[in-house]
């Protein structure tokens, strides 16, 4: 005679009328909640407790985007370089532009549109691409735009590396002394950027083909923040009257302050020395920067929070609506 | 007692567009109300679940049992009211949902699990119990989309059992794997009670419900009809059934349900327990398996602790979840009398017909009225190997014999049309 069978474990035998442990031991464990009325500070709370399914989503993007060529990250390294060193020979040599040294200054200004456009773009259609886990696994959703978010910042690192190096290579100084500034206008763009990708991600669920109308709108927003012009130029002049509010309403653009800082840093030194009295360094102080930083700083935060808003009525029914 | 999950006058609605417009410009194009017809998913649900408890929800298609599951997992946010969940929470509605293809095992284990709200020193910590419990060693550096679908389904089930919470939520994907695997699956939910953990289950099979549920919640148009004891509320299930005039296809759950939906009684008070159980050959070497066609003795030991006149034993063999036969010495060989002290008794079936498989044996012991004592599902697996070419489920020999014949074998009218 010779046994063949497993004893199977923990069947509905006497063992597993064991009274078993409490998998959370003695004390209550934390309640949570799940209903249509969440308030926005509960969603801010569960957002930074899933801060690291953020950096993993991000982190995925990115090698999922690189996983399957040779020479992985360098791609991402070479483009903005290429693009620098394009800029440089074309303008340098065959389109001398009124600006000088101009491809730093468009490229001071494109570090921030990059981030600013594809962050806004490729969150568009991050819920709709992600249909399979919305459906299926609960999480904030908020992470699928934010992620798209870190991937754009990310890019945004290297081609400030790519920067860096230039400036290096050339002998160039920055604006030492607007570092913090930069950095504040950084926090800005940031928290702007995340808050348009909240709001366009969560209604691209809705109206599929509102990710070319944002495409679109991008290649018109592109002209009218000041990155291949001066934002010195002619048509403020003195802005007196009329003018005056049309400035106004120029500088309301958040990303128009947050790109006119980025080019005082890299590009300003530089760009700045030996120009007239009509230079931006005239109207714009250190203290003019930081006072339109703070204003940006002000409504990059309502923009962040209509985006939560937004977000937070029309994500209840992503899981029925994908 | 703690409650686990507290429900709270839970409703769903869903707005059915008969023309649904998902883009900017048909909705310019088309403007003003579209028209929808507005349906209950779940209407007024309201119940308590308590720590430690295993809760089934059944209910046929469309009665809004798998709504009620999504808002428990917070993939659905109801209507009104609300859910109140104590404890970690990791929902199975669908193995490996959130698996990256172009990612590996591992990334894809950190990943899920971060899904599941587990952080990542949490997952460093178990990264080993998920990789064994997958049984992908070898295959844990390669990228997901190389996967086949039983690896990756191993991998989504380990993943969700292993992180180990509080509650878990699963919707009939315990169907997964080779048998061998299942049997894997259904040991760690037992695991899971024993240790006091919160399982709810969502299924169509009231016999699962039976075997591991301590209560069951019947759905009936996205109203709660009954909670309460599987048995009782099996057979509530089943009256809503008749009392709807449903009539169910063959085959279908509802028919399985009704068929099945036999009386229940209480397990206890336990005058016998039945220990280990195991399934021997003849053979007098060591091999593991069994072989097609030979006999077979299942042994099984016994502690009694009241003497039981007339008790009788059933046999159930299945291979995943099907039940191949159920052999009842009641039918066979009439009671068993059975006094007080340990004691083993062996179950003799001359030739085992069963071809190539893994199978599982259940064991459980009756009183004279019928009434269970003691149950053990699964009490053991073995295997079976078959020497010969019969392929199947069962071995049924075939004899051939060949007559001849006077006449053609079709008619005359018919021949022309032959070939």
């Amino acid at each position: 005679m010779t046994t063949v069978s497993e004893v199977a474990k923990g069947g509905l035998g006497a063992e597993a009328f064991v009274p078993g442990r409490r998998a959370w031991g003695d004390s209550e464990p934390p309640a949570r909640v799940v209903s249509s009325e969440e308030r926005m500070w509960t969603r801010i709370r569960a957002l930074w407790a899933s801060r690291e399914l953020l950096v993993f989503l991000t982190r995925k993007e990115i090698k999922v985007r690189y996983q399957a060529s040779v020479l992985g990250l360098l791609w991402s390294l070479l483009n903005p370089t290429v693009v620098l060193l394009t800029y440089y020979l074309v303008f340098t040599f065959f389109l001398v532009s009124a600006i000088p040294y101009f491809a730093l200054y468009l490229f001071s200004g494109l570090l921030v549109w990059n981030l600013f456009s594809l962050g806004v773009q490729t969150s568009a259609t991050s819920i709709v691409g992600a249909a399979g886990i919305v459906k299926k696994v609960a999480f904030p959703r908020e992470v699928l735009p934010l992620s798209q978010v870190g991937v754009a910042v990310f890019f945004f690192s290297l081609q400030l590396i790519v920067m860096a190096i230039f400036l290096a290579a050339f002998r160039i100084l920055p604006s030492w002394n607007y570092f913090p500034l930069l950095v504040f206008a950084l926090v800005d763009l940031v928290i702007v950027t995340a808050g348009l990708s909240l709001l366009v991600s969560g209604l691209t669920v809705f109206y599929r083909d509102l990710e070319h109308l944002i495409m679109v709108l991008m290649q018109a927003w592109f002209w009218l923040v000041p990155i291949i012009y001066s934002f010195n130029n002619h048509i403020w002049g003195q802005a007196t009257g009329a003018k005056r509010i049309l400035k106004f309403v120029y500088l309301a653009d958040p990303v128009t302050p947050i790109i006119l800082t980025f080019q005082r840093f890299f590009w300003g030194k530089l760009g700045l020395a030996g120009t007239t009295a009509t230079s931006i360094e005239v109207h714009f102080t250190y203290g003019t920067y930081a006072t339109l930083l703070a204003a940006v700083l002000g409504g990059s935060v309502l923009v962040f929070l209509l985006g939560m808003r937004v977000f937070g009525r029309v994500a209840a029914n992503f899981a029925e609506e994908l | 007692m703690t409650t686990a999950i507290a429900i709270e006058g839970v409703s769903k609605h869903f707005r059915l567009y008969h023309q649904k417009y998902t883009s900017l410009k048909a909705r310019i194009l088309h403007p003003g109300r579209i028209p929808y017809e507005e349906f209950w998913a779940l209407r007024d649900v309201s119940a308590e679940i308590e720590a430690g408890k295993t809760i089934g929800i059944l209910g046929r298609n469309g009665s809004g049992k798998s709504t009620l599951l999504k808002c428990l997992a917070g993939i659905l946010k109801p209507t009104s009211g609300r859910v109140v969940l104590r404890g970690s929470l990791a929902a199975m509605l669908e193995l490996g949902a959130g698996f990256q293809p172009e990612l590996s095992g591992r990334d894809n284990v950190y990943l899920n699990g971060s899904l599941l709200g587990f952080s990542r020193k949490e997952m460093d910590r178990r990264f080993d119990d998920i990789v064994a419990f997958a049984e992908l060693e070898k295959f844990i550096d390669n990228q997901v989309k190389y996967y086949s679908s039983g690896m990756y389904v191993r991998l989504g089930f380990a993943v969700a059992v292993n992180v180990e919470p509080d509650i878990l939520l699963v919707d009939e994907v315990l169907a997964v794997g080779d048998e061998r695997f299942q049997m894997k699956c259904m040991e760690r939910v037992y695991r899971f009670q024993a240790e006091g953990r919160t399982i709810v289950v969502v299924s169509h099979s009231p016999d699962m419900m039976r075997q591991t549920c301590d209560q069951v919640l019947v759905m009936d148009g996205g109203r709660l009809i009954t909670i309460g004891k599987p048995g009782e509320a099996i057979r509530a299930f089943r009256d809503r059934l008749l009392d709807t005039g449903f009539v169910p296809e063959p085959g279908s759950p509802e028919a399985i349900a009704a068929g099945h939906a036999a009386e229940v009684r209480p397990m206890r008070p336990r005058m016998v327990r039945i220990g280990d159980v195991a399934v021997e050959h003849d053979d007098q070497d060591d091999r593991p398996y069994l072989v097609t066609g030979e006999p077979l003795t299942v042994r099984a030991k016994l502690d009694v602790t009241e003497r039981v006149l007339g008790a009788g034993f059933r046999v159930t063999i299945l291979r995943g979840s099907d039940i191949i036969f159920i052999s009842d010495t009641g039918q066979h060989a009439g009671g068993v009398n059975l006094e007080p002290g340990p004691q083993e008794v062996a179950f003799r079936f001359a030739r085992i017909p069963l071809l190539d498989g893994s199978f599982s044996l259940h064991l459980d012991v009756r009183d004279a009225g019928g009434v269970v004592l003691d149950m053990r599902e699964p009490a053991c697996t073995f295997e079976v190997m078959n020497p010969g070419r019969a392929t199947g489920l069962v071995d049924l020999p075939m004899e051939v014999e060949l007559v001849q014949l006077e006449s053609p074998p079709y008619s005359e009218a018919a021949g022309s049309t032959w070939l």
